[in-house]
């Protein structure tokens, strides 16, 4: 195999990160909703939670995007 | 036709300048960093010159953002926060407008630079270690030692040493990889509609379907572009609240 085409392989496989991050979004935004259902009197206290939750974990798919970069252009 | 969705970030010197084997030449990002605080400063002065009871619309603006800000800090880093108000105002209006300027079609997006977001990652660690240590004298290693038993500590002081380390990284990544993944994406879209324009027949008709999406993600990206603003504001006031109280404080 050549390095070439390994190198988009590898490139390929990082993107598998975005697995997590797509599960951990769901879960952040699923748990708000149905915590802000059962006490909406509570829901906006929480929005900076939730943004911030949603940022941490969107970040770690982005991780696996820079690694994607990283093996395609820096390599 | 071929079009690199990379092609958008490529750092172009617009007066070359060498000093001492150094490559310090003005560039394109350099020019819309001007012109971002330019246009945050223009809008300031403007918005508080003629200061009233009954705010205008550019006044009550402002009053907003700092209002905004405000709350930000109060609710993640309390009343001594508030210290740091300017500090965290700057880099919010900064990251917050080199967003929505690189949203503008053709104009460089600065923050899509790791180069930029790790030098305001590292501003903002350099000031959460210096607030700590002039705050707490050499007490401040105690953020690394969490209330727990000693056989615990000898794990978990290496993971909060790490922790804190990576931060900078973290920090300065997510920002990066969220406009860089952001803008590539646009590109990839405005690709397509070149491609199925130039296609001929029923394929240049159809051509209206990436545009929409374009505009659709346009409007994704812009929540984006002030979320992240907002993360990286709200997450240096949660860095500069651990140096203030340590681990007292939640």
């Amino acid at each position: 195999m050549s390095v070439e085409a390994a190198k988009m392989i590898g490139a390929g496989l990082a993107c598998i990160a975005l697995v997590g991050a797509g599960a951990g979004i769901g879960n952040v935004f699923g748990s708000y909703l149905s915590g802000a259902l059962r006490n909406p009197g509570a829901a906006a206290s929480q929005t900076t939670n939730l943004l911030l939750g949603f940022a941490l974990c969107e970040a770690t798919g982005l991780f696996g995007l820079v690694i994607a970069l990283l093996i395609l252009f820096a390599f | 036709m071929q079009i690199n969705p990379m092609e958008q970030f490529r750092v172009e010197p617009i007066i070359p300048l060498h000093i001492a084997g150094y490559d310090v030449s003005f560039t394109n990002q350099a020019l819309v960093m001007c012109v971002v605080v330019a246009a945050i400063s223009i809008f300031m002065f403007i918005a508080t010159s003629s200061r009233k009871l009954v705010p205008s619309r550019t006044q009550s603006l402002a009053e907003i953002s700092y209002e905004f800000v405000g709350d930000m800090i109060h609710s993640a880093a309390g009343e001594e926060g508030f210290k740091f108000f300017p500090f965290v105002f700057t880099i919010f209006f900064f990251v917050l407008f080199c967003n929505f300027f690189g949203l503008i079609p053709g104009v460089f997006t600065v923050t899509s630079q790791i180069a930029v977001t790790f030098a305001l990652a590292s501003l903002v660690i350099l000031a959460v270690i210096v607030t700590g240590f002039m705050r707490h004298g050499i007490g401040f290693l105690k953020l690394f030692v969490p209330k727990a038993p000693l056989a615990l500590l000898f794990l978990l002081v290496p993971i909060e040493l790490i922790s804190f380390l990576t931060r900078p990284i973290s920090l300065s990544v997510r920002l990066f990889a969220n406009m860089l993944a952001g803008h590539t994406m646009l590109k990839v879209f405005a690709g397509f509609v070149i491609a199925l324009g130039g296609a001929g027949g029923i394929l240049t008709a159809l051509s209206i379907a990436p545009m929409l999406l374009i505009i659709a993600i346009t409007l994704l990206e812009l929540l984006v572009a002030f979320l992240q603003a907002y993360v990286f504001a709200i997450l240096t006031c949660i860095y500069l609240s651990e140096a203030l109280h340590l681990h007292d404080h939640h």
